[in-house]
């Protein structure tokens, strides 16, 4: 099952996740998934890293299931000084994506199955600030032998 | 002269003309006292646990500031309106900052203390954001006059100009010193503070 997701406040709409493909997870291997984001003009996200302690990080968290994440990879933040901002804010512009290493658990049933994250950000343009928000996301996973 | 006079004319109607579009120019955003709205009635809790209410602040000039310490262009405005609560607090103006922080005052006092905060501050709620229009970013500010009607609104980053005029239009507005009905004692919305809200 694929999730495409457009995420809005009021009547903003500023983020697109794109369909996560399946993936295959050998039991012995691993493999990755990409979780593409697509972010409106004007806008940005605060990165894995924001320098402000008080801003709130994009963040995707995997739940339990028949493969683990081993790592979640982001890109690198680009560092720039908004209207806003004394100092450079590490920020996600335009199109990027969020890649994550799988491997299968031990004692993992082989099939088809769903694993579920739940991606976390909060968007800004150079005059305000959206509510953060929690999206859900689904990825179908093949354990394989 | 009779080609002088239509180009001073017309120089003189461009400057007027420029002068209205202007943001700075002496609170044009405020509207006329007849297209105000009443600010519709709250019930919170500040930092130190006491009651604040829109009838509470009646008499007075209040710049209502919804923010959240995740908000980057927020805090630009928070100097300003430190500032201003000195300046115009004599005058019968008050701040009120209600931030929209999820977690309530695990972020905000500490923020507060740190930002040197001197105004008042509460956590807001969905009901509040809803019966002010439903707030969609921050920062999103009302000013309300002296007899609680909204008199200017902006949502996001403005220029510290716009508010001071604003400000110090609205302070100087003769006409405004009696609270109309609209703004009795009984809210009329009940605003549930969740646990995390309570001070």
């Amino acid at each position: 099952m694929l999730l495409a997701s457009l995420y809005c406040f009021g009547q903003i709409n500023v983020l697109n996740v794109a369909p996560l493909r399946k993936i295959t997870v050998p039991v012995n291997g691993t493999a990755e998934a990409s979780v593409a984001l697509q972010l409106r003009d004007g806008y940005h996200v605060n990165s894995n890293t924001p320098a402000d302690a008080y801003f709130i990080p994009l963040r995707l968290t995997w739940g339990a299931g028949p493969v683990e994440a081993v790592s979640v990879i982001y890109p690198k933040p680009q560092l720039e000084k908004l209207a806003f901002s004394e100092k450079p804010v590490s920020i996600f512009t335009g199109n990027f994506e969020v890649v994550t290493k799988f491997k299968a658990v031990a004692g993992a049933v082989l099939g088809q199955n769903v694993m579920t994250a739940k991606l976390r950000y909060q968007a800004c343009n150079d005059r305000m600030c959206l509510p953060p928000r929690t999206v859900d996301l689904s990825l179908p996973v093949e354990v394989s032998k | 002269m009779t080609k002088v006079m239509p180009r001073l004319a017309f120089s003189a109607v461009l400057i007027l003309l420029l002068a209205g579009c202007s943001n700075n120019s002496g609170g044009a955003n405020v509207r006329a006292s007849g297209d105000r709205k009443a600010a519709p009635a709250f019930k919170l809790k500040d930092s130190s646990g006491g009651e604040v209410t829109l009838a509470s602040l009646k008499g007075k000039v209040v710049l209502l500031n919804f923010w959240a310490t995740w908000c980057g262009p927020c805090e630009v405005e928070i100097p300003w309106f430190v500032e201003f609560e000195q300046k115009y607090k004599d005058q019968g103006f008050s701040v009120l900052g209600v931030s929209f922080d999820d977690d309530g005052w695990i972020s905000v006092r500490p923020y507060m203390a740190a930002h040197k905060i001197n105004y008042r501050i509460a956590i807001g709620s969905d009901e509040l954001s809803q019966v002010y229009g439903g707030v969609d970013a921050l920062p999103t500010s009302f000013i309300i006059d002296r007899t609680g009607r909204i008199a200017a609104k902006h949502r996001g980053l403005v220029d510290k100009r716009d508010y001071q005029d604003e400000i110090i239009k609205l302070l100087a507005d003769p006409k405004a010193a009696i609270y109309p009905e609209t703004g009795d004692d009984a809210p009329r919305f009940a605003l549930l503070l969740r646990p995390n809200q309570r001070p």
